[in-house]
């Protein structure tokens, strides 16, 4: 119950001591390792204290998930299972949370539309679950391949939405992630957004903290709402249950209800400034044409970027990492001296040139692309044409574009 | 929870709403005999509640919660449908999230008090209608079932969907003329007992809600069997009244025909081997309690 002595300091059942977070993350001393993002998700959840995970299997996260349970079987989690399908697995995982567990899990793509109805539920539960999304396409005929098409839908749900960029940011993300949507003004759950196989079945050098450390356990009392673990008084909730009343009360309770979710969303900014270093990272902004980008549609930008310095182009860069909350202020701020705004995306709708246009003044200034989908790379050839047909330059053809 | 979380300091009791002093005064918390018998004399777990009137779920829904051997650390988990228009009236914690995901919330939430409060008695039990259980939410029913996961599933089968106003469901008798089934349905009624009983439960109840005392008996068995070992399915008649077109006070009587020997709700029970031993178990204590009440008493008088 809360009240009770700090953990910190003590040692878990692994050997493990449960280290203050912020120390952990950001004065521990790292190692460097060459993981796959599936073995990264692995060593994160080892060091963050998880009861509960459940497992799924689809492409490209079954490797992940399956890597935590033999973290199970080490007995680094309190509890592990495969469920019977996506939406009955976020189901488990909101029994898990309202039971009062700190609850992991996994998903990509076509699971994550079939678990869609149990987004808003978790919001409004208010339940702190983590997901790892590594999206793929959600499109038919079948494929596999990666597409971020899916976040779009995450983005409306009430949930924390956040895009990494890199196995290093997934490792901090993941740790960082818990310690934000924990908080008592957030107590969200967060959808950690990677972008399939680019991330999760590459390896990469990664830096991470001591095995030995590892989060505090969760406090399911710094709660805005009660614990369902008869562990507090249970009052009836209602005299007269709103739920599907057709008067004013119903309807305003309701609508504040939903206010209040979001409004835990936009609180959980201070938060994720302090543990993410801003919602945003920027790069060269004073330059006529900026680059605006989430997830590894990052890295391909840099990539253009520094083949068009080498022909004497300044181009700069914002890397999104927070898709909800979203950096609003920060997007205004970062692109005021830019002519050119070039939104690269992995999706056919373009849903972040749609967020970005909806953010600022002048928004003709938006080029929305190039998008990529179904699982085509994005070679940052096409990046830098973007940019030179933005300034009037012209580009050799391009293979594909019907040059 | 024990029960003294439950007290309010003293000098704040005339301010608590009266229900919540009845709670700390009156509720059967920690009474190991608690029962039927106790509706009218002692605090009720349930008080109001916005069903229709004479509506048999009311009674059912009294009866069970009167007969939960150990409310102060149970949980329950509902679904959508006219038990969720209960469940805020109850005071025990109870979890409404999506229509028929019930026994997955169920799952996660057993195992993460497992988890929490190890060696530590905390019950699940499900209560939801027939369209939850059988319908939108059979897959997660059985997945749960056949994961062995313990805790009870209770389903109000009142034979269609009542609460968007009387559709077609698959526990409906077959020929019954009903929305979304306008030429009469034309498949039998699941029969959901005997596929509990193949999918790994351990004990299984089909019957209605007209007694009482049978009610709590097949209540604390199914709970005891959950605690101890595995998944168990209580089927309990609660027509509705209103969609079958019977009045207020004929509730009763319809559960009461609908019992007979040849009738659908004639009473079925399924009891798996390692379960009636702890049943034989559990009425030898029970014996034995009585039996040291009696010399007690005997002792007193003497």
């Amino acid at each position: 119950m809360a009240g009770q002595p700090s953990p910190i300091g003590q040692k878990n059942k692994k050997g493990q001591v449960y280290t203050d977070p912020w120390k952990m993350m950001n004065e521990a001393e790292r190692t460097p390792s060459f993981f796959t993002g599936s073995e990264v998700i692995k060593e994160a959840i080892r060091r963050a204290s998880c009861d509960v995970m459940i497992a799924y299997p689809i492409t490209p996260q079954s490797e992940a998930a399956a890597l935590i349970g033999e973290l199970f079987a080490e007995g680094y989690i309190g509890d592990y299972f495969r469920g019977e399908s996506e939406f009955a697995v976020m189901s488990q995982c909101a029994g898990a949370a309202f039971g009062g567990a700190r609850v992991f899990t996994t998903t990509a793509g076509p699971g994550t539309m079939r678990a869609m109805e149990n987004f808003p539920m978790w919001a409004g539960a208010r339940l702190p679950i983590q997901m790892i999304v590594t999206c793929r396409g959600i499109n038919s005929p079948l494929s596999i391949q990666p597409d971020t098409l899916e976040i779009s839908y995450l983005m409306q749900t009430g949930m924390l939405v956040w895009h990494a960029e890199t196995a290093q940011d997934f490792y901090d993300w993941i740790l960082k992630g818990y310690m934000v949507s924990e908080e008592p003004d957030v107590h969200l759950p967060l959808a950690l957004c990677c972008d399939g196989f680019f991330v999760t079945h590459t390896k990469d050098m990664v830096d991470l903290t001591p095995v030995d450390m590892c989060l505090p356990p969760y406090d399911p009392y710094r709660s805005p709402v009660p614990c369902m673990d008869m562990e507090c008084p249970p009052v009836r909730m209602m005299r007269d249950p709103f739920v599907m009343k057709s008067n004013y009360i119903s309807y305003a309770t309701h609508a504040s209800w939903q206010q209040e979710v979001w409004a835990a969303v936009e609180r959980s900014r201070k938060h994720a400034i302090r543990w993410l270093d801003g919602l945003i990272d920027t790069e060269n902004t004073d330059t006529d044409v900026l680059v605006v980008a989430s997830g590894t549609a990052v890295s391909q930008s840099r990539e253009a970027i520094a083949m068009l310095e080498d022909e004497g182009i300044q181009v700069g860069l914002v890397k999104v990492k927070t898709l909800r909350p979203w950096p609003g202020e920060e997007i205004r701020e970062a692109t005021k001296h830019a002519k050119h705004i070039i939104v690269p995306e992995f999706n056919v709708a373009g849903w972040l040139a749609r967020e970005v246009k909806a953010t600022i003044p002048n928004n003709e200034r938006v080029h929305a692309g190039p998008h990529v989908c179904g699982g085509m790379t994005m070679p940052p050839e096409i990046i830098a044409a973007e940019v030179k047909t933005v300034l009037g330059i012209k580009a050799p053809s391009l293979a594909g574009r019907g040059g | 929870m024990s029960k003294e979380r439950i007290k309010i300091a003293e000098e704040l009791f005339d301010i608590m709403p009266p229900e919540y002093q009845d709670l700390v005064k009156r509720a059967t918390f920690g009474n190991e005999q608690r029962g039927w018998k106790d509706i009218g004399n002692a605090k009720e777990l349930i008080e109001e509640h916005s069903l229709c009137a004479g509506c048999p779920e009311s009674m059912a829904f009294r009866y069970i919660l009167a007969s939960l051997p150990n409310p102060e650390d149970t949980v329950m988990v509902g679904s959508t449908g006219c038990t969720s228009l209960v469940f805020p009236h109850v005071a025990v914690h109870n979890i409404h999230s999506l229509f028929g995901n019930q026994n997955a919330i169920a799952s996660g939430l057993k195992r993460a008090l497992s988890v929490r409060f190890p060696g530590q008695v905390k019950d699940v039990v499900v209560l939801a209608g027939d369209g939850a259980t059988v319908d939108i939410g059979l897959d997660m029913t059985l997945q749960a079932w056949f994961r062995q996961e313990k805790f009870t599933t209770i389903c109000f089968d009142n034979e269609l969907y009542a609460n968007t106003g009387g559709q077609e469901s698959g526990l409906m008798q077959k020929g019954f003329v009903a929305k979304m089934a306008p030429v009469g349905k034309t498949f039998e009624k699941v029969r959901l007992p005997e596929i509990a009983r193949e999918s790994g439960c351990h004990y299984v109840v089909n019957c209605t809600v007209s007694k009482p005392n049978l009610v709590e008996k097949v209540i604390k068995n199914a709970i005891h069997i959950a605690r101890e070992i595995g998944p168990t399915y209580l089927q309990l008649y609660t027509p509705c009244i209103l969609e079958i077109g019977k009045n207020s006070m004929e509730g009763l009587q319809e559960m009461r025909d609908s019992e007979k020997p040849t009738e659908r709700f004639a009473y079925k029970e399924y009891v798996s081997e390692p379960a009636k031993e702890l049943l034989a178990e559990l009425a030898a204590k029970e014996k034995e309690r009585k039996a040291e009440a009696k010399k007690q008493l005997a002792g007193q008088t003497a």
